[in-house]
C-alpha cells in the first residue's frame, strides 16, 4: 500500500492507510499533536467523546478537496491522501477547542488543591492550555453522592470526563466488569449500582488511565503531592504482567507504583495489582534509574534529568 | 382536494386488519414486486420517484438504499424507526395505529430491494399499544402468507419483528437506535462507519422512518412517474403534517408538498386558523429542533415570496430568515405565547434526552435550560442572552450526534427572532405573559 | 421478583427467538419491561441479576442500561404511575395547570409517591401526540385532551378501582 501524504499545520508528512489523523500528528510531535482527553491507542473503541481533539479539515484529499463542513475529531477520522490538517493554525478550532474545555470545567469542582492527581492530570493541562481567563458561570456545580468501590481504588465521580476509558479497560484488560456508566446525560456516572468492590488482577490501570481525578490510587491518598516525589524505572520478575514500572519515592520509601507512561500520558504497558499495590519494598525491584519525565507538567520541574527541549515547548517559555 | 397516499383509507374502519386492508387492494404492490420486479428494479423506483427521509433528514431515500454494502457476506437488515419522539411530531403514530399493514408492507418491499431477511421495527417504548397492534397485524401477514418463508410463492422469505424502546429520544437518532436493538444504552455511534457498512449487529443495514417505508407500496403501484409528479422541485410526494398548538383543528394532515403555509394555517381543510380568533406569533415548522419563525417570516420569505410547505421554500434564506420541514411537527403559537417560556421546555426536553457521551451536549444542554430558567423567572441578565447564544454555537457542529444541533437551533432562533422578549423578561425581572 | 410468571414465559421465549443466535442480549428492553411490571413497577438488582442471568450477560450491562432509559424505574413506585407530559405543545396546551392540580390532589410533587403508596406523579417528555395536548400515560395506556374535570374523573376512577398501572405490556 503507498503511504498516504497530508499535512498538519502547513507540516507535511506520511502516513499509512488507515492511520488516524491524531496518530499523524503523533508522528510529526510537538504542538500539532491535538490534545486527547478520551482516546487512548492502546484501548479499542476509544476516543470521539470528549472532542477536545477537534481539528479543521479545510481539503479533504487530492481525489475531493473540498473543505469537511463541520471540525472533525482527529483521533477518529482517518487520513485520506492529500488531506489538509489545520490544528492550532485554525483560529476555529482554538475558538471551540476553549468552548469544549469550559465544558469540561463547568461541572468539575476544581478542587485541585486537595486532588491527588494535581501535578498529572491532564484537565489541570488541557485548561492551562485552552482555558478562559474568567468563567462564565455561577451556577451550582453538579455533585454525586460518593460510593466506595473497593480497598485499592478512590473514585470521587464529581471529577470524571466521563471518558469510558476505565470502563474499556475493565472490558478488555480485565476478567470481568462490575462498573460501568449508569444514568444518562449530565447525570451519567460512572458506578457499580450496587455496593460492590472493583477487584481483579489488572483493575489497578483505571487509575492510570484516568485522565483526571476521578480514579486515584488509595493506597497514596493524601500521602504527598505528586511533585515532591521522585520517579524511577524500576522493574521484578512478574507472572502475570510485565514487571515495568514506575516507582513514586520519597527518600527510601515507595509511596506509590504506576505504570510507565509515554509522551501522551499513556502507559507502555498494562501492569498487575501485585506490582501496583503489593510491593512496596525497595528490595522488591530492580531500580534502573530515574524516569525521564517528558511531558510539561509541574512534576517535570525540580529534580528530573535530561528533559526534551523539543518535547517541552511550554506557551509561557518565549 | 389534495392527493393522499398515505391516508387515502384511513377513516375506513377496521383498516388495521388483514381483511379490509386486502379488500382496498393492500399488499397489491408486494406481489406486483415479488413477482416482476426484481430488487434493483424496487430500488430503481423508488430513487427516482424522488421520495427524501420523513424522519427529518430528508435524505433521498433511494440514494440511501444504494450505499448498502453489496460485498459484504454478511446477512442484511432493514430496520424501521418508529421511535417518534421529536416534539410537535405525531404523525408515524396516526399510520401504525390506524393502517400498520401499510408499514408492514412497505417493510416487505424495502427488505426485498435490499436483500434483507430479517426485519425490525423499532418503535419507542410508551406507544406498547400501538406495537400490539403492529404485533397483531404482523401474525395475520404471517397466516395469510405474507410474512415468513417464500412470500406468495415467489422464493422470498422475510422475518418481521416488532422491537420496543423504553424512554430515550435519541434512540430516533439511527445509530442509537441500533445500539439499542442491540440490547444496549442508546449511544450514537461515531461515524463512519454508517449503517449502510456496519449497521446492526455489525452487518449491512438501512434504516428509514415509517412515513418513509409507508409511501413505498403507492410508489410500486403507481410507478415513480406517479409520485414525483406530485409536488414541487426537490421535495415530491405528500407529506404528513403533524399540527399542534393554537390552532383551531390540531391533527395529523397529508400535504401535497408545495402548499402554501397561509393555506395550511387557516384553510379549514386544514388547521382551520388560530384558536379564539387569535393572532399568529411564530411557528415552529418541522419538529422543535427547527429554527422557529416569527409570524411575517413563516408566511412569506424576505423576498416576499409565499413561503411554501417543501423542503427547499422552507429553508430559504437559511438560518437568518429560513426554517426546515423536518419531520413535519408543525407547532404554531399565538400572540398569547411566551416565548421564552416556550424554548425553555424545549431546552429541558433536549437536556433531559442527551445520552451524555460527548461533552458540549452533556454540559451544554443543561447549562442552557439553567440559563433560560434564570431568565424566564426573571433573574437573568442581558449577559446571559449573550451567553445562551455562545453556547448554542459552541454545541452546532461540534457533537457525534445531530443532538447537539438540534439543542443549539431552537436556542439561537429564539433570540435571533424574538430577542426583545428576551430582554423585556431581564428588564422588568419577570415574565411579561 | 425470582423469576418470571408462567404466564410471561411464553412471551420471553417468543421473544428471544426474534434474534439471530448469539445476539440474545437484544431482548433487554423487551423483557425488562416485563421484569419490571412483574415487580411492582420497578426494577431491583435482584430482578435486573435474573434477566442478566437469563441472557448470560454481566450484571452491569443491564444496570447500565437500565438506568438510561426514562421508563425503567429503578427505585420503588406506587401503584399507579401518572406520568404527565411537560415538552412544548402539552405546555402551550394547559399542561402546566393540569400538572398543578395532580399535585394539589395528590399531595405530592412530582417524583414523589402518595403516603399510602397508591400514586406516584412524575413528569415526562414528549408523548408524541401533541395534537390532543396535554397528554398523560398510565401504564400502556395515553390519555388525551385532558382537562382538569377529566383528570377529575380518571383519579376518581383510579382511587376507587386501585388501579395498577404496571402489567404485563405484552398481554
Amino acid at each position: 500500500m503507498p503511504l498516504l501524504k497530508l499535512t498538519i499545520d502547513n507540516i507535511e508528512v506520511e502516513v499509512e492507510q488507515g492511520t488516524t489523523i491524531m496518530n499523524a500528528a503523533r508522528k510529526i510531535g510537538g504542538h500539532v499533536v491535538p490534545p486527547a482527553m478520551c482516546y487512548y491507542s492502546k484501548l479499542e473503541g476509544s476516543g470521539g467523546k470528549c472532542r477536545t481533539c477537534l481539528v479543521k479539515v479545510s481539503q479533504g484529499s487530492f481525489k475531493d478537496n473540498r473543505p469537511m463542513p463541520k471540525l472533525v475529531a482527529s483521533c477518529r477520522t482517518l487520513v485520506q491522501d492529500g488531506m489538509v490538517v489545520q490544528n492550532t493554525i485554525s483560529p476555529e478550532v482554538i475558538e471551540n477547542r476553549r468552548a469544549i474545555t469550559e465544558f469540561l470545567l463547568l461541572n468539575h469542582p476544581l478542587d485541585c488543591p486537595v486532588c491527588d492527581q494535581a501535578g498529572e492530570c491532564h484537565l489541570q493541562d488541557l485548561s492551562y492550555q485552552n482555558g478562559l481567563e474568567e468563567t462564565n458561570t455561577d451556577e451550582a456545580r453538579r455533585t454525586f453522592a460518593p460510593i466506595d468501590i473497593g480497598d485499592l481504588i478512590k473514585l470521587n465521580m464529581n471529577r470524571c470526563i466521563l471518558c469510558y476509558r476505565c470502563v474499556m479497560v475493565a472490558d478488555q484488560i480485565t476478567d470481568s466488569r462490575v462498573h460501568g456508566v449508569l444514568g444518562r446525560g449530565d447525570h451519567s456516572e460512572i458506578s457499580t449500582l450496587i455496593q460492590n468492590a472493583v477487584d481483579n488482577d489488572f483493575s489497578g490501570n483505571m487509575i492510570d488511565v484516568c485522565p483526571v481525578g476521578a480514579l486515584t490510587d488509595k493506597t497514596f491518598r493524601f500521602k504527598s503531592r505528586v511533585w515532591f516525589t521522585r520517579p524511577f524505572d524500576a522493574h521484578r520478575e512478574c507472572a502475570k504482567c510485565c514487571g515495568k514500572t514506575v516507582l513514586w519515592m520519597k527518600g527510601e520509601e515507595i509511596l506509590r507504583v504506576t505504570g510507565r507512561k509515554d509522551k501522551y500520558g499513556e502507559l507502555e504497558e498494562f501492569i498487575c495489582n501485585d506490582c501496583r499495590f503489593v510491593f512496596k519494598q525497595p528490595k522488591d525491584w530492580t531500580i534502573e534509574g530515574p524516569r525521564k519525565i517528558e511531558r510539561h507538567s509541574v512534576i517535570s520541574q525540580n529534580h528530573y534529568e535530561k528533559l526534551d527541549k523539543d518535547e517541552n515547548e511550554d506557551k509561557n517559555v518565549e | 382536494m389534495a392527493k393522499k397516499i398515505l391516508l387515502d383509507n384511513i377513516d375506513v374502519p377496521g383498516l388495521a386488519s388483514f381483511e379490509v386492508y386486502k379488500q382496498l387492494g393492500g399488499y397489491s404492490a408486494v406481489e406486483k414486486a415479488l413477482k416482476n420486479l426484481s430488487p434493483d428494479q424496487v430500488t430503481g423506483e423508488v430513487t427516482k420517484s424522488g421520495l427524501r427521509g420523513r424522519g427529518g433528514a430528508g435524505f433521498p431515500t433511494g440514494m440511501k438504499w444504494g450505499f448498502i454494502d453489496k460485498k459484504s457476506n454478511n446477512p442484511r437488515y432493514f430496520v424501521c424507526n418508529f421511535d417518534e419522539s421529536e416534539p410537535g411530531t405525531f404523525k408515524d403514530r396516526h399510520i401504525g395505529q390506524l393502517n400498520p399493514h401499510l408499514l408492514i408492507e412497505g417493510m416487505i418491499l424495502g427488505a426485498y430491494a435490499l436483500g434483507a431477511r430479517t426485519s425490525f421495527i423499532y418503535i419507542r417504548g410508551e406507544l406498547f399499544y400501538v406495537l400490539k397492534i403492529i404485533e397483531k397485524a404482523i401474525a395475520e401477514a404471517y397466516k395469510n402468507g405474507i410474512l415468513g418463508e417464500n412470500i406468495l410463492g415467489s422464493g422470498y422469505s422475510l422475518d418481521l419483528y416488532c422491537q420496543p424502546g423504553a424512554g430515550a429520544y435519541i434512540c430516533g437518532e439511527e445509530t442509537a437506535l441500533l445500539e439499542s436493538l442491540e440490547g444496549k444504552r442508546g449511544n450514537p455511534r461515531i461515524k463512519p462507519p454508517f449503517p449502510a457498512v456496519v449497521g446492526l449487529y455489525g452487518c449491512p443495514t438501512v434504516v428509514n422512518n415509517v412515513e418513509t417505508i409507508a409511501a413505498i407500496p403507492w410508489i410500486i403501484n403507481n410507478g415513480y412517474e406517479a409520485y414525483s409528479s406530485i409536488g414541487i422541485g426537490n421535495s415530491k410526494g405528500t407529506k404528513l403534517i403533524s399540527a399542534c398548538g393554537h390552532i383551531n383543528k390540531p391533527g395529523v394532515y397529508e400535504i401535497e408538498l408545495g402548499l402554501p403555509v397561509q393555506e395550511f394555517i387557516y384553510s379549514d381543510e386544514y388547521c382551520g386558523g388560530i384558536r379564539n380568533g387569535n393572532e399568529l406569533k411564530a411557528v415552529v415548522a418541522g419538529g422543535s429542533s427547527v429554527p422557529i419563525l416569527p409570524a411575517e417570516l413563516i408566511l412569506r420569505t424576505t423576498t416576499g415570496e409565499p413561503r411554501l410547505m417543501s423542503y427547499e421554500s422552507l429553508s430559504e434564506g437559511g438560518f437568518q430568515s429560513g426554517s426546515m420541514l423536518g419531520s413535519g411537527g408543525f407547532i404554531v403559537m399565538d400572540h398569547t405565547t411566551c416565548i421564552v417560556k416556550n424554548l425553555l421546555t424545549f431546552a429541558r426536553f433536549y437536556h433531559h434526552e442527551s445520552c451524555g457521551q460527548c461533552s458540549p451536549c452533556r454540559e451544554g444542554t443543561g447549562w442552557m435550560e439553567k440559563i433560560l430558567h434564570r431568565i424566564e423567572s426573571g433573574r437573568g441578565s442581558m449577559k446571559d442572552i449573550d451567553l445562551l447564544v455562545n453556547i448554542s454555537k459552541h454545541i452546532e457542529g461540534n457533537t457525534i450526534c445531530p443532538l447537539g444541533d438540534a439543542a443549539a437551533w431552537p436556542v439561537a432562533s429564539a433570540i435571533r427572532h424574538f430577542r426583545a422578549e428576551f430582554e423585556e423578561h431581564v428588564k422588568l425581572q419577570k415574565c411579561p405573559f | 421478583m425470582t423469576e418470571f410468571s408462567t404466564e410471561s414465559l411464553p412471551i420471553v421465549n417468543r421473544i428471544l427467538k426474534q434474534y439471530p443466535e448469539g445476539k440474545q442480549k437484544s431482548a433487554l428492553l423487551p423483557l425488562l419491561h416485563i421484569a419490571q411490571a412483574e415487580n411492582q413497577g420497578w426494577l431491583s438488582a435482584e430482578t435486573m441479576d435474573y434477566v442478566a442471568s437469563l441472557l448470560k450477560i454481566q450484571p452491569i450491562e443491564v444496570y447500565e442500561v437500565a438506568s438510561f432509559y426514562s421508563m425503567f424505574n429503578l427505585q420503588p413506585v406506587g401503584n399507579c404511575v401518572i406520568e404527565v407530559c411537560q415538552t412544548g405543545p402539552c405546555w402551550l396546551n394547559g399542561a402546566e395547570e393540569l400538572l398543578a392540580y395532580f399535585t394539589d390532589r395528590l399531595g405530592i410533587k412530582a417524583g414523589e409517591t402518595t403516603p399510602d403508596g397508591k400514586f406516584t406523579l412524575k413528569t415526562v417528555e414528549c408523548l408524541a401526540a401533541c395534537g390532543n395536548a396535554p397528554v398523560i400515560q398510565v401504564g400502556t395506556e395515553y390519555f388525551e385532551n385532558v382537562s382538569k374535570m377529566k383528570a377529575e374523573e380518571l383519579l376518581n376512577k383510579w382511587q376507587l378501582e386501585n388501579k395498577i398501572s404496571h402489567t404485563n405490556p405484552y398481554l
